[in-house]
Order: structure tokens, then C-alpha cells, then sequence
């Protein structure tokens, strides 16, 4: 799957933001066994985590989730664009956007979902695109129904986001909420971020020249990750 | 201009339909089928382990190393991987089928013994850890400015693998309590 390697002229210094969550939250339960106890180890960059891999650019209709099917999956249809930016805006191209979610009701396609909610056949709910030169990604879904989580609270209706590449250190793995949604203030792995702004930034933007006039509804949802430019 | 970095959020328990193809285990290859990278062929197997000592299912385990001569860039060998991704099993057990990655540059003069890059991800993880693998008996690893860089033995070894028969090596990830593996702030 990987191509050429990328050496991309940026640099990757701890500009000290520190938006992720811990690994311990333990509102969310399953942190409390998986959470590293020693301190991390400070790792000077070497050329093993400047570099990683690129991708080519994907088939078409890679990243249309309604047409893997033999007719369209049931649920409301969106439009989710962005940009893959760095820590001072310059784009990342190249990189390799994953996107997957649960069905309008709330259901994976996944052997371990055992809840009792319907499948739709005309869904699997999974899709992938390179970003371009101005590191922009797009993929149209259908909006992800709320799901409970056994014993424990609702999941507010989230996208699962991967971005790989260009290098391990600008490895992402986040998910994509809607703004309004009630179940947001309750849910523990959105509150599992401490601060404000950077939670709030996992709300996608409702926009609707985004999506198609009468088709869909549009959202935007950028991702920063860490890097500068080299100089 | 500075922008918030966006923030991890889990991978959550149900993703393998959508970040595993068919063959992202196996470095040794491009494409199913196509020509076999240059070098050693090895496999790496193991295990993650959580704080109970419980296998960890469903983890997302992903590698980036050099090919066999040490090289990350444009002149890497072009039948090389470099990058791989598989799942764990129910019992927590990953494979990676690879080629022995060559020593790489380090800081100024200095040479990395060779290693292999290594990130898991999983429910119940909120952000990626990173560790590294190193081989067994292998002289570079005295004079390696991580290995060397961690004074506690005990410590250090969790980030070298076993040798398990010939071409063979076990490394296991242990996340939390007694052994726990040492992980990278990047």
C-alpha cells in the first residue's frame, strides 16, 4: 500500500501545544488497563521519524460511501471537505485519509457489533482518499446515527478519521462530531480532550455550500498536524 | 501563523473493514505477487498485553522501517514496503513478515543499530503509543544512541526482540505495569 518514501523539508519540534487527551481518563473506562505508567521517553528525531510513507491517489469513488452498494444506503447524505494542514497552515499533500463509521442506525459492520440494530446492506461504511497539492480531502457519507455503549453512556454521532503519512510523528487517528448534538456533553471520549477549543475543533463546520443543492448536506472538518516548515 | 493541533481521539473497537487490505503484514513486497525486496527475510511475531496481563485484541499495530541497506529514501529498494499495518488477533498476537533492516544514520557521525518504528493503536488507547523494535545479538545496539540512552537494563530490553529459531523473532508489547515497554514521546 505504501509508495515512495517522503521526506517533506519540514521539521517536527515539540511547539508545545498539547491538545491530545491522556491516556489515562478514567470516565472512560477501558484507559484504566491500557495506559502506559512510566513516563514516555524523550526521542530525538533521527531519519527514522523523518521519513514515512506516501500514497498514490486513490481509485475514483473510493471516498463515496453511498455508492458501494447496489442502490443507496438509507440515512441523510453529507458532504465532509477539509484540508490536512501543518502547525503554520502549509498543506500536507500526499497523505492518506481513512475515513469509517457506524450506519444511519447506529451499527457497524463489524462481527464484534452485537447490538440489535438493523445492517444495510447498501453500506459498508468505510472510504479512503490522497490528499491533493493544497492538501485538501472530500468523502460524501450518510450521516452516522448515535449508539450506546454496553453498560455505559450513548456515543454522540462521530466519523472515525486515520491520517497516515508523512511521518510517524504526524500520525492522526481522531473522529469528527456534529455540531448540536446533545449527546457530546455526557460522552467521556470527546471530554477525554481537557481543553476548550481543542475539543470544540472535532465539531465539523455545518456548511451548506458544501454539500450538493438538493442532494446533500455539507460540513467541513480540517486537521492540523504537527510540523513545520524546515528553516 | 500557528494552528491548535488537532487532538487523537481512540480508533475504537470497529475499523478493521476499513484500514486493512489483504496483504499489509508482509513488507517484503509492493503488491501480491510482485518481486521480493533484497535481504534477510524475517518474521516478527507478538503479543500486546495490557495491565492485567490480558491479550489485547483488535489493535492496530503499524511499522516503518529501512530495507536491508539502512535506506528510508527515493534510492530504498524499490520492491520494499517500508510500511506495514496489521490487527491483532482475539489473543492478542500480530505477525509482520519483513526483511532485516539495515544500521541507519543517527546524530552527526553516529550510526542506529537496526530497528523498526513502531505505533499501536486501540480502543481503550486514546492516542497512539510509539515504540521501537530492536534485534537481538546484534553489536550495534551497544553503541545505539536510544538503546544506550536508557540507563535502566530492564527497561532497555523491553525494546529488543527474541530470537525465536532461525529468521524468527517474538517482541511482545506489554502497555501498562510489570515489563511495560518503553514508549517514545516523538
Amino acid at each position: 500500500m505504501a509508495n515512495t518514501t517522503d521526506v517533506t523539508g519540514r521539521h517536527y519540534p515539540d511547539s508545545g501545544q498539547n491538545t491530545d487527551p491522556p491516556y489515562l481518563h478514567p470516565d472512560y473506562k477501558s484507559t484504566i488497563k491500557k495506559s502506559p505508567q512510566r513516563p514516555l521517553v524523550a526521542l530525538e528525531h533521527s531519519v527514522t521519524e523523518l521519513s514515512g510513507p506516501a500514497f498514490e491517489a486513490g481509485e475514483a469513488g473510493e471516498n463515496d460511501l453511498t455508492v458501494q452498494g447496489d442502490a443507496m444506503p438509507l440515512g441523510e447524505r453529507i458532504d465532509i471537505q477539509g484540508r490536512i494542514l501543518d502547525e503554520e497552515g502549509n498543506a500536507y499533500a500526499g497523505a492518506l485519509v481513512e475515513m469509517w463509521q457506524a450506519n444511519a442506525s447506529g451499527k457497524y459492520r463489524h462481527i464484534n457489533d452485537g447490538r440489535e440494530a438493523p445492517l444495510d446492506e447498501n453500506f459498508i461504511g468505510a472510504g479512503r482518499c490522497v490528499t491533493d497539492a493544497e492538501g485538501w480531502y472530500s468523502f460524501r457519507s450518510i450521516r452516522p446515527g448515535p449508539y450506546p455503549v454496553p453498560g455505559g453512556w450513548w456515543r454522540p454521532a462521530h466519523l472515525h478519521f486515520s491520517v497516515t503519512g508523512p511521518s510517524v510523528v504526524t500520525r492522526l487517528i481522531t473522529q469528527m462530531y456534529f455540531p448540536g448534538d446533545p449527546l457530546l456533553e455526557d460522552d467521556p471520549i470527546f471530554h477525554s480532550i481537557a481543553d476548550d477549543a481543542a475539543r470544540e475543533a472535532l465539531i465539523g463546520k455545518f456548511d451548506l455550500t458544501l454539500g450538493e443543492p438538493s442532494v446533500s448536506l455539507g460540513y467541513r472538518f480540517d486537521m492540523v498536524l504537527r510540523g513545520q516548515a524546515a528553516g | 501563523m500557528s494552528l491548535a493541533r488537532t487532538a487523537s481521539q481512540t480508533i475504537g473497537p470497529f475499523y478493521n473493514f476499513a484500514l486493512l487490505g489483504g496483504a499489509d503484514n508482509d513488507l517484503t513486497r509492493r503488491s501480491k505477487g510482485g518481486p521480493q525486496a533484497a535481504g534477510e527475510v524475517v518474521e516478527i511475531k507478538g503479543r500486546v498485553i495490557d495491565g492485567d496481563g490480558a491479550a489485547c485484541a483488535c489493535a492496530l499495530v503499524e511499522v516503518w522501517q529501512a530495507d536491508a541497506e539502512g535506506r528510508y529514501g527515493a534510492d530504498r529498494d524499490p520492491n520494499f514496503a517500508g510500511f506495514g499495518r496489521t490487527l491483532t488477533d482475539n489473543d492478542g498476537y500480530y505477525t509482520f513478515t519483513t526483511v532485516l533492516p539495515g544500521p541507519v544514520p543517527g546524530k552527526g557521525n553516529s550510526w542506529q543499530a537496526p530497528h523498526m518504528s513502531m505505533s499501536l493503536h486501540s480502543g481503550g488507547l486514546l492516542k497512539q503509543v510509539n515504540t521501537r523494535l530492536y534485534f537481538p545479538n546484534d553489536d550495534a545496539n551497544a553503541d545505539d544512541p536510544v538503546l544506550s540512552g536508557i540507563e535502566d537494563d530492564g527497561q532497555r530490553s523491553t525494546l529488543v526482540a527474541r530470537a525465536a529459531g532461525e529468521g524468527r523473532y517474538e517482541f511482545d508489547v506489554i502497555l501498562q505495569g510489570e515489563g511495560e515497554t518503553v514508549f517514545f514521546q516523538l
